[in-house]
């Protein structure tokens, strides 16, 4: 641009002041150099300068993209905006475009400048104010403006209703009310010849789909034309203008398929027209040129999440698995990526690629390592785990930090799923911790220890197998806790060889002396977490009765101890240390072995509760030693006091505190795990989440029940309910023709519930149903939680006293919902 | 949609950039940075697509230059890697074998071929031909713009000048006088 010489210094053209600042040696001189410059163009702008405002604005704008602040020059962008040349508009609306945005005041002034603009008859400043307004229209200026947008996507000319649809489609973005005014235009769009205009059509639809549930009803009844329209792009011969390496106009294709994808998803009218181009894009579309495997990952993707036919599905998933056999690293991604969504759906289909999928885990690329390593998890089945375990192990030995965690959690649930004998299991398992090292999660070691404690025929051999790891290496903590853990549990029947032993491997014999030497290594070791040296000692505190000939060492050790700078040590110590003194009478009892946990389901948080049930009940005698004289009453006096413990133990923190003690049917608290639920769709919206649960309110028209009828006694509950409070009535009778006297009604309830036992209209039940006994308990619910009941009834019948227990499950939903 | 367009060379330095959503000048900085950390690390042979918070990363190279595209979960990976190789096609269509210098010295250009491709985090256009003839009629108007002063002025001018020699005409003849 050439201007006559009116002043006395020109400002400096772009391009010098670029060269100026790339010869710039050092930051500071490019800062010094941009800051003159900046100063020099803020005295201009100052200057109300017409004729220089728009190079000035230009070379501000290059400042801005070198991460210099800008602001100044908003104004004046404005200003260009308002002038009436085509050089300045340009300038204006582009700095417009990179300076302003919603969240400035000054943006709102442009409203006006861009209502003349659109209406302009020169159709590229026309484009140029659509182009702004698309990039940063608030709010109020899309319902200002709205009205114009739409006027122009109604115009004749290609190039400004391309423009206008887009606009559009951010326009609806910000207001989704204005759907309404925009939706009838929409429909005649599909007819336009020009591809751009097309395009942006479809994006329209796309996002008004996505965003707007009714709009997707509406469109639906458009797939047919969709359906044309991309019959003709395949079909039709070469296109110069819309052709990409022999495929005409890919883009357009494949959001057309997105499209349908929106539109099938959950609606098999649709999904059965869509099927036969599918298949025809399929098997049409060649597989050497990126552009058709995009067409082909567009399609298979639809194919997956439509309601399509089985044939369409084994093709696509026949399409993918050609994807991960080609050396493309993007396309085996994309495969991988895909397969992941696909293996809930269909397995069997998948399975057939299982061994691509291994090879791919020995990838270098890290983001096809972890697609990789998640497909196999979801691949693993009964039949094939100890391959894949394997396959899984090497991996773990060679992969990266980040992994490890993940994978060491996975495996652990797929061989709790799957595994194929126990002592398999625990091998495997122990393989997995000395490989890992110290990245194996913390519940994998609680979970492992309940899984050991389960198998009864496996402690001597387990404590073997430890054993023979820790002797040498302390270091790995998660396998240093487990050891500790076994062997304090089972370190007698280690030695005295009482366990099945191994053919193949050496098997080892060892004194007592020196399993408590490596214990007490582990605990005196710096090195060794806060948490192994608690395992450590209390296995010391376990072995001190099991192993006799050691009980004095084990003691020396927890009088140092009780000397120890960590509270937690400590004041185990001092107890362990007291039990030794005054309470060495109890010691046996006390750190008896625990009892075998049987393993009903196969979740690892139920291994988790049990574990902790019984350690708690290990060391809950430790802290409060008033509860040893409890163990000799009444039993039903434990389970109160157990129950109504508070949860601050010490072993909780090393276990989940919210744990249930009250029984193991707990919901379960699943861990981080990417197996996905198979009852997901596609996209992760649980199937089962549409229930509706009706809550009741304050009423009492919940159906009374029947806690316990036998031997004549029969006891109803009548429940009524206030919000959270629920009170139940009981009703006793007795049907036999002897009363029963001294009748005591008790319950015990899950922790997460308070429980209160009003007194009871008296003791005694007549005969012959003649008369009944009331009482009124009252339960506070805070947690909504499912309410499960103990009762256990005392009474004198026939001068004998008769007890009985039951358990209540099944009481009506509206008690507690 | 795409949240932003970077096109950085080897060393980091942002030659074009282009943001969809609305973030502060450091915001973009500090974009700018962490995808050229991400991105100058990979290998050759790595694949092209990289995950970043929540949204991915898809960048192709062409000799220094990286050229970066921000998308989120609702675009294809495959689609807009394809796309990137069609916007440098038009960039090369234009400039005549396109390399750093030319975006260095006319980034203002490359804001206009941008504005023409994309907008708002849309595809508008995806044929470089039917660009390029936009991009060129609008250079020829701002050239006509400049040119028209001129014009004007040269117009001006010749109508005052045929005035005051009529008027220097009538004078003489009136007042039978030479000037």
């Amino acid at each position: 641009m050439k201007f006559p010489d009116l002043s006395m210094s020109n400002p400096v053209r772009l391009r010098d002041l670029i060269r100026q600042i790339r010869s710039a040696k050092t930051a500071a001189e490019e800062r010094a150099v941009v800051q003159k410059e900046c100063a020099y163009i803020r005295d201009s702008f100052r200057d109300e300068d017409n004729t220089w405002r728009c190079r000035n604005v230009a070379k501000l704008l290059y400042m801005s993209l070198l991460g210099y602040p800008a602001h100044f020059g908003q104004l004046e962008c404005l200003k260009l905006i308002a002038s009436t040349r085509f050089t300045d508009k340009r300038i204006g609306y582009l700095g417009a475009m990179l300076l302003l945005d919603e969240r400035q005041d000054i943006h709102v002034l442009i409203t006006n400048s861009l209502k003349n603009d659109l209406n302009h008859s020169n159709q590229y400043i026309a484009g140029l104010a659509l182009c702004a307004l698309g990039t940063i229209c608030s709010p109020e200026m899309s319902r200002d403006l709205g009205g114009e947008v739409e006027k122009l996507m109604k115009s004749s000319n290609p190039y400004l209703k391309k423009k206008a649809v887009l606009c559009t489609v951010r326009i609806i973005r910000k207001v989704p009310e204005q759907f309404d005014v925009f939706q009838n235009s929409v429909r005649s769009l599909l007819s336009e010849k020009n591809h751009g205009v097309l395009l942006s059509a479809i994006t329209l639809i796309t996002e008004m789909c996505e965003q707007n549930h009714q709009a997707l009803q509406v469109f639906r009844k458009l797939v047919p034309n969709l359906v044309r329209i991309l019959k003709n792009l395949i079909m039709s011969g070469y296109s110069p203008e819309h052709d990409v390496s022999g495929i005409s106009d890919p883009f357009l294709q494949v959001r057309l398929l997105r499209l349908m994808r929106i539109l099938g998803r959950n609606d098999i009218e649709a999904s059965e027209i869509m099927n036969d181009i599918l298949a025809q894009v399929s098997t049409n579309t060649e597989n050497t040129k990126n552009v058709g495997n995009a067409i082909l990952y567009e399609t298979v993707l639809t194919i997956m999440n439509i309601k399509s036919e089985s044939g369409l599905r084994v093709l696509a998933v026949n399409i993918l698995g050609r994807f991960l056999l080609n050396n493309d690293k993007n396309i085996r991604y994309v495969a991988l990526n895909t397969l992941l969504h696909v293996v809930q759906a269909d397995h069997s289909a998948v399975q057939r690629h299982r061994a691509t999928v291994v090879e791919c885990l020995k990838d270098a690329d890290v983001s096809i390592k972890r697609r990789a390593m998640e497909l196999c998890f979801a691949l693993i089945n009964s039949n094939n785990i100890r391959t894949m375990i394997n396959e899984m192990l090497t991996f773990l030995g060679t992969c990266e930090q980040e992994f490890k965690a993940d994978c060491t959690s996975n495996m652990f649930l797929a061989m709790d799923r799957f595994s194929p004998s126990k002592r398999w299991h625990v091998d495997q398992m122990i393989k997995v911790l000395t490989t890992a090292g110290n990245s194996v999660r913390d519940d994998i070691v609680s979970s492992l220890i309940g899984i050991i404690s389960s198998s009864p025929d496996l402690h001597g051999y387990t404590a073997q197998q430890l054993y023979k790891f820790i002797r040498d290496d302390i270091t790995q903590q998660p396998l240093v806790q487990v050891a500790s853990w076994t062997l304090g549990e089972f370190g007698d029947l280690f030695v005295s060889g009482q366990y099945q032993h191994t053919e193949d491997e050496e098997n080892i014999q060892v004194t007592e002396g020196e399993i408590v030497n490596v214990l007490e290594k582990i605990l005196n070791w710096s090195l060794s977490t806060v948490i192994t040296r608690e395992y450590a000692i209390n296995a010391l505190m376990k072995l001190s009765t099991r192993f006799p000939s050691c009980s004095d060492q084990i003691q020396s050790v927890m009088t140092v101890y009780a000397c120890n700078m960590n509270l937690e040590l400590q004041t185990r110590a001092v107890e362990y240390t007291s039990l030794f003194t005054k309470h060495n009478s109890i010691r046996s009892s006390i750190v008896e072995r625990m009892p075998v946990l049987m393993n009903n389901q196969p979740s690892t948080t139920n291994n988790e509760e049990q574990t902790y049930e019984q350690e708690d009940s290990s060391s809950i005698t430790g802290i409060n030693s008033h509860i040893t004289s409890d163990i000799k009453n009444e039993p039903v006096e434990d389970l109160f006091k157990i129950l109504d413990e508070p949860s601050s133990t010490n072993t909780g923190n090393e276990f989940n505190t919210e744990n249930n003690l009250f029984d193991l049917l707990n919901s379960n608290n699943q861990q981080s795990i990417s197996i996905p639920n198979p009852l997901d769709d596609i996209f992760g919206n649980d199937l089962l989440k549409n229930q509706s649960i009706i809550i009741n309110g304050k009423t009492s028209s919940i159906p009374s029940m029947t806690a316990i009828d036998k031997n004549g006694l029969r006891i109803i509950f009548q429940f009524e309910r206030q919000d959270n409070i629920l009170f139940i009535h009981l009703h006793a009778t007795n049907s036999t023709k002897i009363p029963i006297t001294n009748f005591v009604f008790k319950a015990a309830v899950p922790k997460t519930f308070n429980l209160e036992l009003l007194p009871p209209t008296s003791t005694i039940i007549p005969s012959n149903n003649s008369g009944d006994l009331r009482q009124t308990i009252k339960i506070l619910n805070s947690n909504k939680d499912k309410l499960r009941m103990r009762i256990k009834l005392n009474y004198l019948y026939n001068n004998s006293s008769i007890s009985d227990e039951a358990e209540l499950n099944t009481f009506p939903e509206q008690c507690y919902n | 949609m795409i949240k932003a367009i970077l096109v950085f060379n080897t060393r980091g330095q942002p030659r074009a950039i282009r943001f969809f959503e609305s973030c502060s000048t450091e915001l973009q900085q500090k974009l700018i940075r962490e995808s050229y950390q991400i991105i100058s690390k990979r290998d050759i042979n790595a694949c092209n697509f990289v995950e970043y918070n929540d949204n991915k990363l898809i960048y192709r190279q062409y000799a220094t230059l990286y050229f970066v595209f921000v998308i989120d979960s609702s675009e294809s990976e495959y689609d807009i890697y394809e796309l990137i190789h069609i916007f440098v096609q038009c960039l090369d269509q234009y400039f005549e074998n396109v390399c750093e210098l030319d975006l260095i010295f006319h980034s203002d250009k490359v804001n206009h071929i941008l504005n023409e491709f994309f907008m708002g985090g849309f595809i508008v256009e995806r044929s470089p031909d039917l660009i390029l003839n936009d991009i060129r009629t609008q250079i020829r108007l701002e050239r006509q713009d400049s040119g028209v002063l001129k014009q004007m002025g040269s117009k001006i001018k010749s109508v005052v000048d045929t005035k005051t020699e009529k008027m220097k005409l009538d004078v003489e003849k009136k007042f039978d006088i030479k000037l």
